[in-house]
């Protein structure tokens, strides 16, 4: 594939607003997860919130969008000068030329799940303020964004659980290449829900303390939120050599199970190599990977082997997810963007909560920081239903 | 923009009165009427029987008119990238874990849960088909026939490969009936290749409009189109059942509409 570049980009998570915040926090190898008491949730996990979303006030034209899922990407766009440069970009090449792809899992469904406990005592009926469009459907955030970035191109939500806004990268650079737009707003935004904290927690997959991703005694994930964005378009003459560059995305099924990967990471591994091929690179060539490492005994060890089968097992990494907690939808754009990060300030981010990595598994993974100027970098993204994205990028110069 | 080009290798259709492609062939080429009833979900005897158990309409419907048109084109399903598109994906089970995460238990069933997810029928799909191509799932509200065939024409383009789409919906029970009234579940699957020299194949070109989406002449029909997204597809599939050259637009985001100019001559 012909290279993108990252224009602009930000994330907001329980580690920081922003990007300079972020770092910071990267830096101190600090993280944001916390103990549960979010909502009417009564569960014994840990959890990464973002501080002062509910005191968001969207504008009065976006207030058909009001729920968690939206007022997160309200404060997210205004970092690093991001819907400024979306507002630059669309100006360049007009407005209907710009594309939104952007992931989520759950929207704005923690709005639906609170109305469910409102609803009429005899006939059911929900709440009269509910809004299906604006809050519950998957679709709103890139609705939503839309509106409020002034874009009139294309639009989709991609929505293959906690892939999903990995696989937007993988949409975006297919649309740029096939002339339907210039350029293309992606990233993912996915919050805090009562669906995501039961529901993991149903599958005995949610740890109690901070999750420790390739620790050996490693018990299962935290659930964090976040979102992130980056401003996707060919490269040109302004392009740095500081400048971030998409070079390759791989996408794969694992066609085994809804919610636990085969055992080698087959599926994994499928996108690992179609994203190096896409690249035109060697395995040699990536310098770090952001691990998917979630935290769960067999999604560590399915993850560490394939990785280990494509690039051997001498290669650094670490999984950014003890810091930020699982962000699930949010997740793979998050990543991406601390792997951009990375690239930029040439920092890899340790592996935080790991005490003791798992002997067993076939890994170089990083517990405290690496300070090293990185040239190419990949980022795994798997999710339930056996979707698999992985995405590799690199310095410009 | 330069348009973008596809052929059509095979359609399956499972909707209200509307069982396969060829009984919708019929009603859309006036041969027989249409009777519109909830449609029939054949049970989904590909997946092994405790996934079987599991699965809800979502499911057996996307895999019924998967399978219709890949069986129609001859194509193995498993060697396909697919392509989900879909308003809400499982409604009834999005009702009933927001009605569990009211009660005072909480206790969400652990299979539940791993259904909510948007990409549940794109998971079932590779467990019944072993397919390990990509697959991916979407979603843009009423636009999200639009939306799938956007990403499915950017795949043909692209990555010049033959890719599986379905667009589907399915109904939600009360209370989110009264804000989200879909009343039927409808299905359609096309399987989109490159355009390639085959008079039999009918060839698509796909640009932007600003002018008005085609409406049904049959007023039942165009009924059928306004409430359910997927069968924002009528007018394609009404133009591709008579076999005719011509030109139909599509609803998608507000203010744009989807150009598809369809050919049934000897290929581009």
């Amino acid at each position: 594939m012909s290279p993108l570049a990252l224009t602009s980009f930000t994330a907001t998570s329980a580690i920081g607003r922003g990007l300079d915040a972020t770092l910071m926090s990267l830096r101190a190898q600090r993280s944001g997860l916390v103990p549960c008491s979010f909502e009417t949730v009564h569960l014994d996990t840990c959890i990464g919130e973002v501080p002062g979303i509910d005191r968001v006030k969207l504008p009065a034209q976006l207030a058909e969008f009001d729920c968690r899922n939206n007022r997160l990407a309200w404060l997210a766009m205004a970092e690093d000068g991001f819907a400024s440069s979306v507002a630059e970009c669309a100006a360049r090449y007009g407005a209907q030329r710009v594309g939104v792809f952007l992931g989520t899992s759950t929207s704005g469904i923690l709005e639906t799940e609170i109305a469910y406990r409102h609803r009429d005592p005899r006939s059911g009926a929900l709440p009269q303020d509910f809004r299906y469009r604006g809050a519950h459907n998957t679709f709103s955030l890139a609705a939503f964004m839309q509106r409020a970035l002034a874009l009139a191109g294309p639009a989709a939500v991609i929505s293959c659980a906690c892939s999903s806004s990995a696989k937007v990268f993988a949409s975006a650079r297919r649309a740029i290449a096939a002339g339907l737009i210039d350029a293309a707003v992606v990233g993912g935004v996915d919050t805090l829900c009562l669906t995501t904290l039961y529901g993991f927690h149903s599958l005995q997959l949610v740890a109690r303390t901070p999750c420790r991703p390739f620790d050996a005694e490693r018990d299962g994930i935290s659930i964090g939120e976040a979102a992130a964005f980056a401003l996707l378009e060919r490269p040109d003459e302004r392009l740095d050599s500081a400048g971030i560059l998409l070079l390759g995305t791989g996408e794969s099924s694992d066609a085994y199970h809804m919610s636990a990967p085969p055992p080698d990471g087959r599926g994994a591994r499928a996108a690992m190599l179609q994203a190096l091929a896409a690249a035109s690179l060697e395995p040699g060539d990536i310098g770090y990977i952001n691990f998917h490492g979630t935290g769960t005994p067999s999604n560590d060890a399915a993850e560490a082997h394939a990785v280990a089968s494509v690039l051997g097992k001498e290669v650094p990494g670490s999984s950014t997810k003890g810091a930020t907690g699982h962000t699930l939808g949010a997740a793979g754009a998050l990543e991406a963007v601390l792997c951009a990060l990375a690239l930029r300030v040439g920092l890899m981010p340790a592996g935080i909560n790991t005490r003791r990595v798992d002997a067993t598994l076939p890994v170089s993974y990083l517990c405290e920081n690496r300070a090293a100027r990185l040239a190419r970098v990949m980022s795994n993204s798997f999710g339930f239903g056996g979707s698999n994205c992985t995405l590799i990028l690199a310095r410009a110069g | 923009m330069r348009p973008l080009q596809a052929s059509i290798e095979g359609v399956g259709v499972l909707g209200p009165g509307l069982p396969d492609w060829p009984a919708a062939m019929r009603v859309l080429t006036g041969v027989s009427s249409w009777q519109p009833a909830p449609p029939t979900l054949p049970p989904p005897l590909l997946l092994p029987s405790a996934e079987r158990r599991r699965t809800g309409d979502v499911v057996r419907l996307t895999l019924a008119v998967g399978l219709e048109a890949t069986a129609r084109a001859g194509t193995d399903p498993a060697t396909l990238p697919a392509i989900f598109s879909s308003s809400g994906s499982d409604a009834q089970n999005c009702h009933e874990i927001c009605e569990v995460l009211a009660s005072a238990e909480r206790q969400l069933s652990p299979t539940r849960f791993h259904n909510s997810v948007h990409n549940a029928p794109a998971g079932y799909w590779g467990i019944a088909t072993g397919c390990r191509a990509a697959a991916n799932s979407l979603c843009a509200h009423d636009a999200s026939f639009g939306a799938g065939l956007l990403e499915a024409f950017c795949q043909v383009a692209v990555d010049r490969t033959p890719v599986l789409l379905i667009a589907y919906d399915t109904s939600y029970p009360p209370p989110m009936r009264t804000v989200r009234p879909i009343p039927y579940a409808f299905g359609v699957a096309l399987l989109l290749a490159p355009a390639r020299q085959a008079a039999s194949v009918p060839h698509i070109e796909l640009s932007w409009s600003t002018a008005s989406a085609d409406r049904m002449e049959d007023h039942a029909l165009e009924q059928l189109r306004g409430s359910v997204p997927a069968a924002r597809s009528l007018p394609l599939l009404n133009l591709l059942a008579r076999g005719a050259n011509g030109c139909v637009r599509l609803d998608y985001l507000d203010g744009a509409r989807i150009e598809l100019k369809v050919s049934h001559a000897a290929g581009p």
